[in-house]
């Protein structure tokens, strides 16, 4: 039976838990909301660009002279995965879910008999793969997210795998993030960035297909989509991040706010235990002076 | 036929410019081009320079791209572009500290995808330079 000084101290401590996790929520609450307008600002980017790739993909795809990054090398002996998580935790499942996954991919694919490379993006990514596949992390990039996805760091992780793809070092490269579904569920995805997977576009009906055949390319189709597809592997990176930071303030969000809920069950079960403890002192105070008065 | 051709500029981290304009002259890889409605469908690289934005004959804005890619149709100019600042935002602080950093870059650089890189990126600001005057 703890003592009425002991339950004090555990109440209020848990009372300073509830404040940090619901200061906790509320912050990720509101950058939740930036980060999905950031999101949506990125979005009619993504959709031209995807639109303009996909008409010349579709001209050019099939024939010899395509574009490694578009064709791939013709073999898959070699991946590159890029991990995204969080640099911080609590955070629900977030990175376990996504460190799961790339645990699994990569065993796979060992179990395959093929060669696998890690990059990391966010710090709990690498501390959660460090101890098993520490020796096939190439490198880890921190901090992404601190003010804002920006497109900078985007850049960077993306021309790190462009360069690792001129230099022959892979022949598929795979992103693994959260995509961001609603506030409170996130969705473990794999996407492939290198060969790129030529979209459908004669499944589109309308404009996109009539005017296919009609563009006029300057300087010519391989000269731009030489320029465009480096360009789409940093814009797919910076897509996944903004949906892995939105994915990351979400959970957070969903987790601090069940961490709130259980500290005020704890806080209300704490003080019934308290009050009863306390009543059952005042009660044993008083028999012990009825008693003693009865043997006066 | 159409008066006005829709204009939109769009950068990786949002929507710059959206609106219905007279004509645009962008300056293509190959050279610049006016953009008039119906034109014919076109899709350009696009070099470091100024788009201008026409309006009734005149220009309204002057805009600076580091480079990126145009899609002409019929009635609709896009130009993605990674970077995007207006020409009267631009100062000669911001032109030399590139300038400078870009030659910094370029001394610095000793593989070829380096040196590739402080070029492209020292073009960027000659452009820039170019673009203020």
């Amino acid at each position: 039976m703890p003592s009425l000084k002991d339950l004090r101290a555990r109440i209020s401590s848990v009372k300073n838990t509830r404040k940090i996790t619901s200061a906790m929520k509320m912050v990720a609450a509101s950058k939740l909301r930036r980060a999905q307008d950031a999101a949506e600002a990125a979005r009619p980017y993504a959709v031209r660009m995807e639109r303009m790739l996909g008409n010349l993909a579709s001209s050019v795809h099939g024939q010899a002279g395509a574009p490694k990054l578009l064709s791939g090398t013709g073999r898959s002996d070699r991946h590159l995965i890029v991990v995204m998580t969080a640099d911080r935790g609590l955070c629900g499942g977030f990175n376990t879910n996504v460190a799961r996954n790339a645990r699994l991919m990569v065993r796979e694919l060992l179990a395959e008999g093929k060669d696998v490379k890690l990059l990391c993006v966010g710090r709990k990514g690498r501390d959660a793969l460090k101890r098993d596949y520490g020796a096939l992390i190439l490198k880890t990039w921190e901090g992404v997210n601190r003010r804002g996805v920006a497109f900078a760091s985007a850049d960077e992780v993306a021309q790190h795998v462009l360069d690792q793809f001129t230099s022959d070092n892979f022949d598929v490269c795979t992103v693994i993030y959260n995509k961001f579904k609603s506030a409170i569920s996130q969705e473990v995805t794999r996407q492939q960035l290198v060969p790129f997977p030529v979209p459908e576009v004669s499944g589109t009906p309308g404009s996109t297909g009539e005017q296919k055949a009609l563009y006029e390319y300057e300087p010519s189709e391989e000269g731009i989509l030489a320029d465009l597809l480096p360009k789409n592997v940093a814009m797919q990176v910076f897509s996944s991040m903004l949906e892995s930071d939105a994915s990351e303030q979400g959970a957070r969000m969903a987790a601090m706010d069940n961490a709130t809920r259980n500290a005020g069950d704890m806080i209300n079960k704490l003080t019934t235990q308290y009050n009863r403890a306390r009543q059952a002192n005042i009660t044993k105070e008083l028999i012990e002076i009825i008693s003693g008065a009865e043997a006066v | 036929m159409a008066e006005t051709l829709e204009f939109e500029l769009v950068s990786p981290e949002k929507l710059l410019v959206s609106e219905a304009v007279g004509m645009v002259v962008v300056p293509g890889s190959e050279g610049d081009f006016g953009a008039l409605p119906q034109h014919s469908p076109l899709l350009s690289t696009v070099r470091p320079g100024v788009i201008s934005i026409y309006q009734q004959g005149k220009v309204s804005r002057r805009i600076f791209v580091a480079g990126g890619f145009a899609e002409v149709t019929e009635d609709r100019c896009t130009v993605l572009a990674e970077e995007a600042v207006p020409v009267e935002d631009i100062t000669a602080d911001m032109v030399d500290q590139r300038l400078q950093a870009a030659k910094d870059a370029l001394q610095e650089a000793d593989s070829p995808l380096d040196k590739a890189a402080a070029e492209s990126r020292l073009r960027i600001a000659e452009a820039l330079a170019a673009a203020r005057d």
